[in-house]
């Protein structure tokens, strides 16, 4: 039984005050907050088994990596992963990208394609821009629509023989959009190109079935689905993993080391030189096992709730504009008010309690599109209250009776 | 008026109000009242970088008082530099450069403003600063 009373009480956090007034915190697309179990998880380790993992002969070291070890099972299970060794820690979403991107350098020539989609986040567009112009590839891009989704007939004229690696958002940041993925890997598999998702948005509130996906590489943070900041999943398919050359050197990685020739290590390990956030990768198990207790599909459902009320609460005010409104669509509202900046509107909320985000998020490219500086961006967890849209929203109206 | 008194003004004036939405509201009322900047000068060389708003100042020198003009796209902005402009607008190029921006942590307005706001807000204080020194020069010359 979903009970968001019961929910909250797992979140410390949630119960403080900002500003003198109680928090209301709709920035959960940024980072979403800790349950007492991962903080408890956090504080265990390091009071308990804090030791370097994978080479220590002694008690404590076995321990920690057991569990590091565990994790990483947690993980591929979670997300319907073949093989234990297929997931790579990282340090989150950014890290895994650019271990991809690293590795394609070895793979493209002059002339080979990338597609990438207009709604990517700038994290998402410069790894690839800087492996074209090592490379001499060309990058395609997957216009967006009006209602924030992408031209999936576009999408289909860009594949091509020539096409080498797609890369797309799971789930859009800015507007919340649910892009076709299963579709969109099928197409890249027809014309025998890789296809990379970032799930960087969408692990909190779908539980992806790669097993069932079949895309080629899958990244994703712990931080956005109530594990601690710097450390993140790469999924990536044996084969491709095998093909790529490592992205850094250092400990942990190698085979066999001599001032001639180092061999590398097998995988996983060849992709996570030095000694890793152990804590981190043990904390992101404790993560994983908290959503599934609670279940996604009460997730989903709760957060869809969410969603339609506020987007109903907030179409109600006179010159509010919504971004992203494709059907499928996660509980994110990116949202201006005419002639009023987004940035005014956020500082004021603030001042009321209410914390969101302002500003292009990281997405020029669909502010261009929209031709708008930035919007406000209200992003909602399964831990939100209908009563805390109601607060937000009071406080959206406030701001716009102080500054219109 | 000097720079220092305009200060102690403002001072007082926000100490007016029991709490901060009250305050905000006056900074938007200050805002209104700010002397605009022509729209030709919109130029990106009078553009102030650092802001999620966008930012534009211009002075010029009228005898040897500092006259400036200014505009925001973001409306709390726009108080924020109301206020600068309030306390240097005719006054010498040398009394500004001399002057100190201590009020505006008395006025307890860079606790209240988010880090990128509180950011702007130094890059406001560093261009009118600039301007002066530029007068203060050609007043030398």
């Amino acid at each position: 039984m979903f009970d968001v009373t019961a929910i909250r009480k797992d979140f410390p956090i949630l119960s403080r005050k900002v500003n003198g007034r109680q928090l209301v915190y709709l920035d959960n697309a940024a980072t979403s907050q800790k349950p007492q179990q991962v903080i408890d998880c956090i504080v265990d380790y390091y009071s308990s088994y804090n030791a370097n993992i994978h080479r220590g002969v002694h008690a404590l070291s076995q321990e920690a990596t057991d569990v590091y070890e565990a994790s990483r099972k947690k993980i591929q299970t979670h997300f319907g992963i073949a093989k234990p060794h297929e997931v790579i820690f990282t340090s989150g979403t950014t890290h895994g990208i650019n271990i991809v991107a690293n590795g394609f350098a070895s793979i493209l020539s002059t002339g080979d394609e990338i597609i990438v989609s207009q709604l990517e986040h700038h994290s998402n567009i410069v790894p690839w821009q800087m492996l074209c112009k090592t490379t001499g590839a060309i990058l395609r891009v997957i216009p967006m629509n009006q209602e924030g989704g992408l031209d999936m007939d576009a999408y289909q004229e860009l594949l091509c023989s020539k096409t080498k690696l797609v890369f797309v958002n799971h789930i859009s940041n800015t507007l919340g959009t649910i892009n076709p993925i299963e579709f969109m890997t099928q197409k890249a598999h027809q014309v025998g190109a890789a296809i990379l998702i970032d799930g960087a948005q969408s692990c909190s509130h779908i539980k992806p079935d790669l097993a069932v996906l079949d895309c080629d590489f899958y990244v994703t943070s712990a931080h956005k689905m109530c594990g601690p900041t710097g450390v993140g999943m790469l999924y990536g398919k044996e084969a491709w993993l095998e093909k790529l050359p490592p992205f850094q050197g250092g400990g942990e990685m190698i085979d066999q080391v001599t001032f001639e020739q180092t061999t590398y290590a097998g995988l996983p390990h060849k992709f996570e030189a030095g000694t890793p956030n152990v804590c981190g990768g043990i904390a992101f198990g404790a993560a994983i096992d908290y959503l599934n207790a609670i279940g996604f599909d009460a997730i989903a459902k709760h957060e869809e709730a969410l969603l339609d009320y506020a987007t109903k609460k907030l179409l109600a005010i006179d010159g509010l504009k919504i971004y992203g409104t494709t059907k499928e669509k996660t509980s994110v509202i990116s949202f201006n008010i005419e002639g009023i900046h987004p940035y005014d509107i956020g500082t004021i909320v603030d001042k009321l309690g209410v914390a969101v985000r302002t500003g292009q998020h990281c997405t020029q490219p669909i502010m261009d599109f929209f031709n708008i500086s930035g919007t406000v961006r209200a992003s909602f967890a399964f831990y939100n209250t209908i009563e805390e849209i109601d607060i937000f929203v009071a406080a959206v109206e406030r701001a716009k009776m102080m500054l219109s | 008026m000097t720079i220092k008194a305009i200060q102690e003004e403002l001072i007082e004036e926000f100490a007016m109000f029991d709490d901060w939405m009250q305050r905000y509201e006056y900074m938007i009322d200050l805002g209104k009242s700010l002397p605009l900047i022509d729209k030709q000068n919109k130029t990106d060389d009078r553009v102030i970088k650092g802001c999620q708003s966008k930012v534009w100042l211009d002075a010029e020198l009228k005898g040897d008082k500092m006259v400036f003009s200014a505009d925001s796209d973001a409306i709390i902005t726009k108080g924020i530099i109301a206020i600068l402009i309030r306390t240097f607008n005719n006054q010498t190029p040398s009394a500004i450069l001399n002057s100190n921006t201590d009020f505006i942590d008395q006025i307890g307005l860079k606790e209240h403003l988010s880090a990128t706001r509180a950011n702007g807000l130094t890059s406001m204080i560093k261009k009118l600063k600039l301007y002066a020194t530029a007068y203060q020069a050609k007043l030398n010359s």
